[in-house]
């Protein structure tokens, strides 16, 4: 018992204070910003492996984006990436970087379901599916209940069984062989639910968009409520995404 | 002489693996193991060459830091002579070449589907129709599990049949991560693209597989890396070990409901990843390993952070840890749970920290060493009871192990040298194998180029391949509470598996 006090002691404080405004450490690469310089777009389209990147304007697609920084690596004058981790949002097209912006990229609280703030405002039960992720998404949405990032504060918890949660995040492409248990699983979650899409894999395919063995259908019929980039996306992304949609925290 | 003889990493021509007929291939391979506990397979798989199947198997042996390479071909008309009637451990690599071509065995033990690969040869094999073992009593029933698990983990269905709380089997169905990443890398013809395939082949072990895929480019392309990469990749190999380590020290202590230790050790894992994301931009490392650059040099300044991070990390690891080693509340449950013993682990051909566990001296760093391990004279941790107190054991001390090798390699740090060799691209039909101990075990890429020097075949074997039976067998007669505890201590990759 003492042993387990004093370890208590050394340990301390460990949580995040405020996940709103924590910087990172080190080279994180998170929200791109392109400036208005002038470069051989092919050459830089050509760079990217998942083509994220369209020209005239130049855009980055975030959707697509593996967050290599070889684009940046390329062209330095061209794009660079800043360590804003709040890269979520409710839309497709607002994970769409032009160049010569550069402003946050977030929750468009409009288009956001009206019952997602009266039912989840409080307490969101969340079913993860990982659906031929590879396991790093896994790992990071895991972290975000470790006792630094500590989302359960929020009320955010993930739950073992479907019928006790208010929504599905889903990881990976999905796979051909994952596609009937994600639909079965997003079918046994009671009403009013919603659907949250981590990582790049599972908002795009990433880089397995274009294989035989995914099969994607399920998201071609069901409207999506968040999409959380990232390659993997950092917890804190993933945490102020949850929390700008369910507007825990104004 | 009806094999070839290389080194870890060496390329050799398509023409030079010696080919003969399907019975001495099959009496050669199973003799080179039979006995012989220093050799094992690394890998054994089949390519479409015209009509036939043409078969590639590499043999290492770890006394003379050697593979035997032997190749085979055979048509899809006349069913073989398995490997695996004689020798347990060519089960899955057998499974895979019946499910990719249509390959028919006389007498394969257990000739099920492996992974449902979208690209298989019979596409009435569903997910929906695998044919688990059953046993037909009153007295037994069966517990499904998956493909969806209760916390935050890939899927896959575990099958187990009991006797009131007793596993007596469990049978364990993979496929579900399917991705097509072998195909993909032959299809995607940029490097950046295979690299990130790479990175993407188990989320858990990035700089493994990424080094793998550079190993095997480099060598291909008769690139000679420069020490300062070597130096980067083998720091990034060690780090990424501690991570996933005391990550699953965590874990281990969630399942046996210690709380201190599963918060303690979870969050020890953050500044170890942390630093990598220091270092290179990803806290699991996407992005560091590219084949013929160093793309994120290890500098002095980040040699200073990681020696301030680990004396922080150390202390607070060695006092969590002997703590939960000492208590006997958590000893009671490690201690002959979830055992397979010597005989079983040779039988199936197990790798790494499992074949480890129960005195197998698998380790690539010392049997077949790459990047600077070599000077590090690597000395593989073993246990010998082959339970979750043994693997538990391991990690406790490849840990410490780590740390030390990092603080040995941090105290002379190359310079990058201002000119770089440019990468070339590949020779043509050559052939080349890439072994990279993982922190989960031996990793093996290999790779084929046809006449153009684009890659025609890109074979991955994950260590999981091999270790997935381990955890069938390591559950039996243990209560089904136990499952979550058995499962943490292999930690196992289902991406790796599926692909």
């Amino acid at each position: 018992m003492i042993d387990e006090i004093k370890i208590l002691i050394h340990q301390g404080k460990q949580f995040i204070q405020d996940v709103r405004t924590v910087q990172v450490p080190g080279i994180f690469r998170g929200r791109p910003v392109i400036s208005l310089a002038k470069v051989d777009e092919t050459a830089l389209k050509a760079v990217c492996p998942t083509d994220a990147i369209t020209a005239n304007p130049v855009s980055i697609d975030l959707g697509k984006c593996t967050f290599c920084g070889e684009c940046a690596r390329c062209f330095p004058d061209k794009i660079s990436f800043t360590k804003d981790y709040k890269l979520s949002t409710n839309e497709r097209n607002r994970l769409f970087i032009t160049e010569g912006e550069d402003k946050p990229v977030d929750v468009n609280p409009k288009t956001v379901r009206e019952e997602i703030h009266r039912v989840f405002g409080r307490s969101l039960k969340l079913r993860q599916i990982s659906a031929g992720g590879d396991n790093s998404c896994e790992m990071e949405l895991n972290a975000t209940n470790n006792v630094q990032f500590d989302i359960s504060r929020f009320g955010i918890d993930f739950v073992a069984s479907p019928r006790h949660a208010d929504g599905i995040v889903i990881t990976g492409p999905i796979s051909k062989n994952m596609a009937a248990a994600v639909q079965i699983c997003y079918d046994a979650v009671p009403e009013p639910k919603i659907i949250v899409l981590v990582g790049t894999d599972a908002i795009s395919g990433g880089i397995f968009a274009d294989s035989p063995a995914i099969d994607r259908s399920f998201l071609e019929t069901h409207p999506v409520d968040l999409y959380i980039p990232g390659n993997p996306a950092h917890p804190l992304t993933i945490i102020n995404g949850l929390l700008d949609l369910t507007r825990k925290l104004k | 002489m009806n094999y070839i003889s290389i080194k870890n990493n060496q390329t050799i021509l398509l023409s030079d693996i010696p080919e003969s007929n399907y019975d001495s291939f099959l009496e050669m391979n199973t003799e080179f193991i039979s006995g012989h506990d220093e050799r094992h397979c690394v890998n054994y798989f089949g390519y479409k060459s015209g009509k036939n199947v043409k078969l590639i198997c590499c043999i290492a042996d770890d006394l003379v830091h050697e593979i035997y390479v032997s190749g085979c071909q055979v048509s899809k008309s006349e069913p073989l002579k398995s490997f695996s009637a004689r020798l347990l451990c060519f089960e899955k690599f057998e499974r895979e070449i019946h499910e990719q071509f249509g390959v028919d065995y006389t007498n394969h033990p257990w000739l099920k589907p492996l992974r449902y690969a979208y690209n298989r040869n019979d596409q009435s094999q569903t997910m929906n129709n695998y044919p688990f073992y059953s046993i037909d009593s009153e007295e037994l029933h069966e517990v499904g599990v998956g493909p969806i698990h209760a916390g935050i983990i890939e899927p896959g269905h575990f099958r187990f049949i009991c006797k009131g709380e007793q596993i007596l089997h469990l049978e364990i169905q993979l496929g579900y991560q399917h991705k097509g990443i072998e195909q993909l890398f032959i299809e995607k013809k940029k490097l950046l693209q295979r690299a990130s395939l790479a990175e993407g082949i188990a989320g858990d072990t990035v700089v493994g597989h990424g080094v793998a895929f550079a190993h095997v480019w480099e060598s291909l392309s008769g690139f000679r890396t420069t020490r300062d990469m070597d130096y980067a990749r083998t720091i990034a190999l060690e780090l990424e070990r501690i991570a996933i380590h005391v990550g699953d020290l965590s874990a281990v202590c969630t399942d046996i409901a210690y709380q201190l230790g599963s918060a303690v050790f979870g969050r020890l894992r953050t500044p170890i990843i942390n630093f990598m994301q220091e270092w290179c931009g990803s806290r699991l490392s996407k992005g560091l390993i590219r084949p013929g650059r160093n793309q994120f040099p290890f500098t002095t300044e980040l040699a200073e952070r990681l020696t301030q991070m680990l004396n922080t990390f150390e202390p607070d690891y060695t006092e969590m840890s002997h703590r939960l080693f000492s208590l006997s509340s958590a000893l009671s449950r490690f201690e002959r749970t979830g055992v397979v013993d010597n005989a079983d682990a040779r039988a199936i051909g197990v790798v790494g920290m499992a074949a480890r566990m129960t005195n197998l001296n698998r380790d690539i760093r010392s049997s077949h060493p790459m990047d600077l391990y070599p000077e590090l004279h690597h000395e593989p941790i073993l246990k010998r009871h082959g339970d979750v107190y043994s693997r538990v054991q391991i990690r406790r001390r490849e840990v410490e192990q780590s740390m030390k090798y990092i603080r040995q390699l941090l105290a002379e740090i190359p310079e990058v040298p201002l000119k770089s060799e440019a990468l070339k691209t590949p020779q043509p039909n050559s052939f080349c194998l890439s072994l990279v101990e993982g922190w989960r075990g031996e990793i093996c890429h290999c790779s084929l180029t046809d006449e153009n020097g684009d890659l025609m075949v890109y074979k991955i074997k994950d260590p999981s391949f091999h270790n997935w039976m381990a955890l069938a067998l390591a559950v039996r007669n243990n209560e089904i509470s136990d499952f979550p505890i058995c499962n943490k201590s292999f930690n196992l990759s289902y991406s790796g598996h599926d692909l």
